[in-house]
This record gives C-alpha cells, structure tokens and sequence, in this order.
C-alpha cells in the first residue's frame, strides 16, 4: 500500500483547484486520482465561451479554463492517474482504485478531498411516459459525442428541461445543423442562467415554453415524436394542451445530481436537499479529515465559484495534514434557513476554524423579486442586502467575516433569512 | 431441409432449444429482432413462482412446480443469477383470509413444499418494512428472482455451442404445410422444416391461426414497472406480493439478483402487440399501489421504468403440443406468468415430444455447462490482479454506475451469440443498467461496438433495426 498525505478523487475544475491550492498551502505528497482519459473533466467538452469571468477576468472556453489549471497541476509536479477508477473509499481513509496498468491497487490517505463532480438526471429517474426508442440523450451525452466524438445524435430535437447544459445543447446542435423546436420547462421559470437562454435560445428563435413538459416519446426503434402538454401549479399535465412535434431526438436537461455513491458507503452524512455531504465551514465532512468541493458537494452553476470553493477545500485539507488533524471539541454554530434557502454551504460555523472572509452559498427554491436576504446572529442583524431578484438557477452567496463572530462570542445559531422590506 | 424450426428465441424458445441440443437434429431458432431475449422474456417481474398460484390440475400449475424445481441445478449448469429468496404473499385484511388459506390450500395441491401460513408477528420478524396493516401472509420459501436475461442469454448460447442455429432479423410472414412438415415464408427466405414449434409470445396466436382452424386468441397484457436504484435493495429480503382482495389486485416489491428493486406490474390489455410504451396513466397506477404492502417505499429513488407484455389467452392456460388439425406444428402459447419460471420445463415437455415424434438419437457432442461472462467483482483480490494483468481490459471501467469493465464488454460481444447492440451488451453485462442509464457509458461502448464489430459508428444501434445512436457527423449538412 502506498500513502500520499492528500487524494483527490476527480481530476476535473474542483479537484484541480483543490490540489493546486493544497500544494501552494504546503502539502507535497498529493495524489489525484481520474476516472478519463485526461484531466478537466467535464469542462473537456464545454467548447462554448463564459468560462473564467471571475477568475480570471476573460472569456474562456472550457476546455482553456480546464488548461490553465491543468498547467499549475503540471508545473507544480503534482502526481495524478488517469483512467483510474476508484472502486472503494474507507472510512480510515484507504482508497482502493483500479486502472490497467495498476489493477487494483490501495492508497492510505491521511486526508481525502471529494470531488466527483455530478452526473444528469436520466429519463427513467423523470418517469417520462411513453417507449423506450434510440435518439434520447442526457444534453451532457450528446455534448460529449457533438463536441469530443463529432458526431450528430439527431436532426430534430425537442428539448426538455432549461438547465444550463440544455441551453448551450439548443445553440449548439443549431450551429452543428440540426432543427431544435422547442424547449420545455416543468417549472414556471428557467433552470438555467438568464444570459445562456438569451445567447442560446432568443438569438436562435428557439422557443422556450415554462410550465410544459413530456408526456409522450413514440418510436420504436428511433424517436419519431414527442407530445408535450401543458402542467398545472403542481406540475400535473393539463389534458387537452397536448401538441405533438415531430423530431428524431430528446435531449433532457434537468437537473444534476452530485454523485455520492462512495461517500455514502464510507460513512460521509449526506445533505438530502443538495444530495452532497454536510459540511461545516472547512468543506470539511463528518469524517474528520475528508473534505467535498465543487458539483460532488452541491451543484454550482459557474465554474469559477467551483474552483474557489475548491481551494478553499484544498488548503483546508493541507491545514489538516500540517496540524496532524484538526482538535475534536469544537463550536460549530447551525446555519438556519428561513423564508426561502433551501440549504447553505457551509451548513455549520465553527468561528474558531473560519478564514478571515467565509462565503455561504444558497439557492432558492422560487423566484422571489425584490426582497432582502438578511443575516441574523442570534436575534441580532448583521446583514441585509437588497436582491432584485433571486431564481432556483442562479445561486446566491454572502460573505461572513471573521470579526462579526469575534464581537459575539457564545453564538448558537445563524439564521438566514428572506424578507421584504 | 431443418428437422425443427422454432419460432421466436424468447426464454421459451430458447429452452425448447437447449432441450433439442441434446439431440441429433437438424435445429434452427429463427427470431425476428436482433438478438435473442428482445419481447416479453426481457421485461416482465424476473420471479421464479413457487406455483401456489395457478389452477391445481392445470398445465401450468404443473409446469411452474417443475420449472422451480429445475432453475436451481439448471442456474449452476448454465451459470446465470438466480437467488431462491423466498416470496410472500401479504393479506391485507381479515377479511380477506379465506382467500390466504385458498390460496394455500391450492398450493398444497400443485405440490409446492414447506409452504406455510406467517401470523402477523412472524410476517413483521421476517420483513421489518412490511405494511402494519398486514395481517398474515403465505410463506413459499421456494419462490425465487432471476435474471431474465442471464437465463434466456444463457439457453441460447449453450444451444448454440452444441449446434443449434439461430437466424436473427428473421421475420415469419407464413406457413404453408409441405409433404414431410412445413414451408416458413420469412423476409429473408423460405425455411423448409419437418417440425415447426410456435414460442412467438404475443404472435403465438397469429402463427397458429395460420394454420389451424381451431382458433386460439392472445391478448398482450401491459406491465408497467418501475426499477428503483440499488441503495434500494434491501428493502425487502422477499418478493413481496399482495393477496388479491378488497384493495385489489395489487403489485409485486422485490429485490433482483442484481441488487435493485423492482415494483409493477399494471395489467393494461391494450392491442398493440409492440405496445410497450408506458403511459402516465400506468406508472401512476403502479405508484399509487406499490406503497399498500410496505411502509417507506423508496419509489422517489427510481431509475427507470418500462413496460412488457404477457402473451396472455382467453383461456389463461398454456398452450402446448401439437396443434389438433395442423400435424407438426407444435404449440407453445400463451406462455404468460409462470412462463418464466415455467420454461426449464416446458423445454423438457417439448423436447421430449420432439424426441420421441422424429425418434431423436442423442447428440453426442452434447455438453450441458457453460461459462458466462467472467464477473471480476466474483473474484479474490489475488486473482482479480492477476486477470488485469493478462488482460489489461478488466482494468479500464466502462460503465461507473455498475463498474462495468471493458473486458467484460469485449466477452459479451466476442462470446457465442455475442451482442451487437448498446442493449445487447447492456443485457449481457448490464452496463448502461445502472443510475445514470447509460448516460456517461453509451459512447464508450458505441466506440467499442463499432471497434470490435468493425463498422462505422455510424452503423451501431440501440437494438437493431432502424435504432441507431447517431444519424452523421457534425456539419454534415451546413
């Protein structure tokens, strides 16, 4: 068995990000482990512009953005395998992972960083009606094989679900000469950013229909058509709002699911509204010395933020292994949502542990229009910030500085909250 | 000249196959999909019935009793997944224990062992996530769960491998009778025969009808199912039926060998005899009814859902042997639930009849075992390392969510009646039957389809037919 102070399971944005960060921190002896042929993950096959606006303060497209932190990973010889599937994390901390060159081999970390990123709600997890044909593809399916394999999956495309991957597919598809009629939206508003239905869809006259959905796929062999139909509030078909397409192709895009397969089965508590793990303001699990960033924890919609919050994990996990772990008795103070987060990121606060400047992430589970998200300590509050509008497909975040906590010591409980005025 | 055409390579077909290969005979299996497996065998509940359920005295009381009692040896012989997990079947009210101990009583007379009646406490022991309202429940320790699939895959191939033929994308469009049997009009030819043997599944009326004035009529019954993720699988222990009663007919929970869980089926008699679309209509039946036996149903943890069709006829009894007034037609229809768990059987019944009719010596060449895909997960760590090192394949993971390997899929598609398809490999191995279905997977063994097969990509499809994956390359046509 080998042992490496720090594995990182991923090598895509989050896991670049954190490894770069935890040897920039200190660590030296950091391993990544990859399940593809290369590392960045799905970025690889994100041809389109947007990426690095933040981090970088350009437009990049994904596979650039993947590029500049595949060089700090390179420059700083960190060690990573590719093709390398890790069958089995312990819960002290022996990763067991398996290529062809390795077979099956073990790894005894003293920390372990999550960063598996998410994979795509499929047609059978949505219980879409109808029969079972070639031509329906996650968007992310169909991204890999129009933009790695150049390959057309369909000619005419319905697609369903607005979330970001989706949007990009309708422009994407277009350019590459297929017909995209339609996309519908279960929801009354779009699951994915407002400049991506913009560039993708109203500069290409791609008709964006909310409050629809599938409720029929015929085709026996290759997709012939969908039906979609109206919903109600509570997103049940309306009958008799039926309207049928032709097409040859579906592709869905709705929602991502963090892939915590592993972390279940080592024992990592896992947050049921973001499927992630519970982390407290380290990234850190409920096992000491495991952290999770990026889409495995929850699913961002910016890489940037991926990669920040990744560091974050990395110098964290570095600050683990230089301290030789963190010390048990701690104040974790509970983040409390009320009037419209569904969740934090970080759930829990130990002021003792923060760094200077913290940042909470959050979605909403609604569109709510000019309203304040306030902070409250206790029943005291230290911040309120006007927000025009906040949507499901845009997450949130604030900042929470270190000296706020300092002039309350005792703290039992953070509540964030969505209020009028 | 064949001595025997056998309609159809579901598992019934396949069976009566396997059977005739013991035989010196001339056999061939045509099949009008691409692959055997591809109706009614390859979605349906995958139960091996214990056979308390059907009609004492009938035929097909008769044959599940048998078909049960064979799958265990025959699972070994022909290495697929089959697991006697037990099954119950739940009485949801008082009310309704007339019918629990008819129903036991019926057992009893079709010869099913150690059944017995749980009371309510011994029903909660057994099962923690049983329904409170469960009152009592009959116990058929006998009744098991296999992969259909594996078994109706596994028939074929040891069929083959001592010389059956099979003849796919072969399509039956007639029969007309010939001096010594039959002419099969095909879309690829005809087919002369002495025997034909009719396992068309929901054609087994159309076939017969063909050729019989004595008219028979199937009605393809939809199943909706719903197939829940594996962190789901234990559940339940036992395959969990609903005592039909006052709340209905009600539908199955039960684990599969490969760990899931799997609740259905609807009974929807529709026309359609490619019917198997689900509807909204269905699957909402299906949830509206799967929660009545069990508490906390996982069903939110579904990965997906489909439909099959019972070959069901009027008479709700199989129909088997030669056809009254069509001399060396041989019947197998209406081969709906226990059909699956029936089919060791029936094979043998038809088998021996075919044997004895065309004074079959025995093939000499016969053998019984076959291997199936090498599972890596199945092996010590020692040997495990070892095949990756002979064989790097068994290092590269192809499908995550079932850790699918490449070796495995270079076996599924290299073995004998290796697959040609994403379905095919998927049934073989199941890569792509995990929770993403095949959302990360499908390209990677659409190159390795293509890779092996030595076609185009272009060429591969879902399952045969016009299903193919990819219609051209990028900016073909701008």
């Amino acid at each position: 068995m080998t042992n490496y102070d720090i594995v990182i399971i991923g090598g895509g944005p989050a896991g670049l990000a954190a490894a770069v960060s935890a040897y920039d921190a200190g660590t030296r002896s950091i391993l990544i482990l990859e399940r593809d042929t290369q590392l960045g993950g799905i970025l690889n096959q994100c041809i389109h512009n947007g990426f690095g606006l933040h981090t970088f303060h350009e437009e990049l497209t994904g596979p650039e953005y993947a590029d500049r932190f595949v060089r700090q990973v390179l420059d700083r010889e960190i060690v990573y395998k590719l093709s390398t599937m890790v069958m089995d994390i312990s819960g002290q901390k022996i990763v067991t992972a398996m290529n062809r060159e390795d077979g099956l081999f073990e790894i005894q970390a003293k920390s372990i960083i999550l960063a598996m990123g998410c994979r795509e709600r499929s047609r059978g997890a949505l219980n879409i009606p109808g029969y079972r044909p070639a031509g329906i593809y996650s968007a992310g399916t169909a991204q890999r094989l129009v933009n790695m394999e150049g390959f057309m999956p369909g000619r005419r495309v319905v697609i369903l679900g607005s979330g970001d991957i989706g949007l990009i597919m309708a422009r994407r598809m277009t350019l590459e000469g297929a017909k995209v009629l339609v996309v519908a939206e279960l929801m009354p508003y779009s699951g994915g950013l407002k400049r991506n239905i913009v560039q993708c869809l109203n500069d290409f006259d791609i008709p964006l229909k909310l409050s629809h959905t599938v409720v029929d796929i015929e085709g026996k062999e290759r997709v012939s058509g969908i039906t979609l139909a109206e919903v109600d509030s509570g997103c049940k078909p309306i009958p008799g709002t039926e309207e049928h397409y032709d097409c040859d192709t579906l592709l869905l895009s709705c929602g991502l699911i963090p892939e915590n397969e592993l972390s279940r089965e080592m024992g990592v508590s896992l947050n049921p509204v973001t499927n992630g793990p519970v982390v407290n303001e380290s990234l850190e699990t409920n096992i000491p010395g495991v952290f999770a960033a990026g889409n495995v924890l929850h699913v961002h919609d910016l890489v940037d933020f991926v990669s920040e919050e990744a560091a974050a994990a990395g110098r964290n996990a570095s600050a683990y292994v230089s301290e030789g772990g963190f010390e048990a008795a701690r104040h974790e103070v509970p983040i409390v949502c009320e009037g419209g987060p569904r969740y934090t990121v970080p759930g829990t606060i130990d002021p003792a542990h923060m760094p200077d400047r913290l940042t909470v992430r959050f979605r909403v589970g609604s569109v709510i229009k000019n309203h304040f998200v306030s902070v409250y300590f206790g029943d005291k509050q230290v911040l309120h910030r006007k927000r025009p509008v906040m949507a499901p497909g845009e997450m949130e975040e604030l900042y929470l500085s270190k000296k706020m906590f300092d002039e309350r010591p005792g703290l039992d409980k953070i509540t964030i909250r969505i209020e009028e005025a | 000249m064949y001595d025997i055409v056998i309609i159809g390579a579901g598992v019934t077909g396949c069976s009566v196959a396997r059977e005739l290969s013991r035989y010196k005979a001339k056999v061939c299996v045509v099949e009008k999909c691409e692959d055997v497996c591809c109706g009614t065998s390859k979605a349906n509940s995958a139960i091996v019935h214990a056979g308390y359920d059907a009609a004492a005295g009938s035929l097909m009381a008769k044959l599940n009793v048998e078909g049960n009692r064979l799958m265990g040896s025959l699972s070994e012989e022909l290495d697929f997944s089959f697991r006697r997990n037990g099954s119950l079947v739940v009485c949801m009210s008082e009310a309704d224990m007339p019918g629990l101990n008819r129903l036991y009583q019926n057992g009893l007379e079709n010869g099913v062992e150690r059944l017995r009646i749980l009371s309510q406490e011994e029903l909660r022991a057994m099962e923690p996530n049983i329904s409170p309202d469960a009152v009592a429940a009959l116990y058929a320790p006998t009744g098991g769960i296999v992969c259909p699939f594996g078994l109706t895959i596994a028939l074929a191939e040891n069929a083959y491998t001592n010389g059956v033929e099979f003849k796919f994308d072969t399509e039956v469009s007639g029969l007309s009778p010939t001096a010594g049997g039959w002419s099969i009009e095909t879309n690829r030819g005809r087919i002369e025969t002495k025997y034909a043997v009719n396992a068309a599944g929901v054609y087994a009326d159309v076939f017969h009808n063909m050729v019989s004035a004595k008219k028979i009529h199937i009605t393809p019954r939809r199943g909706d199912y719903c197939l829940l993720d594996k962190s789901t699988g234990g559940f339940v222990e036992k395959t969990i039926f609903q005592l039909p009663g006052r709340y209905g007919k009600g539908v199955l929970v039960s684990p599969t060998v490969h760990g899931n869980l799997i609740v259905g089926p609807t009974a929807i008699d529709i026309e359609d005899r490619e019917g198997t679309n689900t509807t909204a209509g269905g699957i909402n039946e299906l949830i509206g009814k799967a929660g009545a036996t069990v508490r906390n149903l996982p069903i939110r943890q579904v990965i997906t859902s489909f439909a099959g069709l019972r070959a069901h006829e009027d008479g709700h009894e199989f129909i088997i042997g030669e056809a009254e007034d069509a001399p060396r037609f041989i019947d197998c229809a209406g081969i709906e639930s226990p059909g699956l768990s029936s089919a060791p059987a029936i094979g043998i019944m038809v088998g021996n009849l075919l044997r004895d009719r065309l004074r079959l010596g025995p093939n000499p060449d016969f053998s019984g075992k076959r291997k199936g895909v090498l599972n890596p997960k199945t092996l010590s760590k020692e040997e495990h390392t070892k095949l990756i090192q002979e064989h790097p394949a068994y290092g590269n993971i192809i499908c995550r969510c079932e850790n699918v390997t490449e070796g495995e899929i270079l076996d599924a598609i290299h073995r004998p009646l290796g697959a040609k398809s994403l379905d095919g490999v998927k049934r073989r191995i199941r890569a792509g039957m995990g929770r993403c279905q095949a959302g990360f997977c499908s390209p990677r063994t659409l190159e390795i389809l293509a890779r092996e097969l030595n076609l185009p990509q272009g060429e591969i499809t879902k399952c045969g037919g016009a299903s193919r994956l990819i219609v051209g390359t990028i900016k073909d046509r701008v």
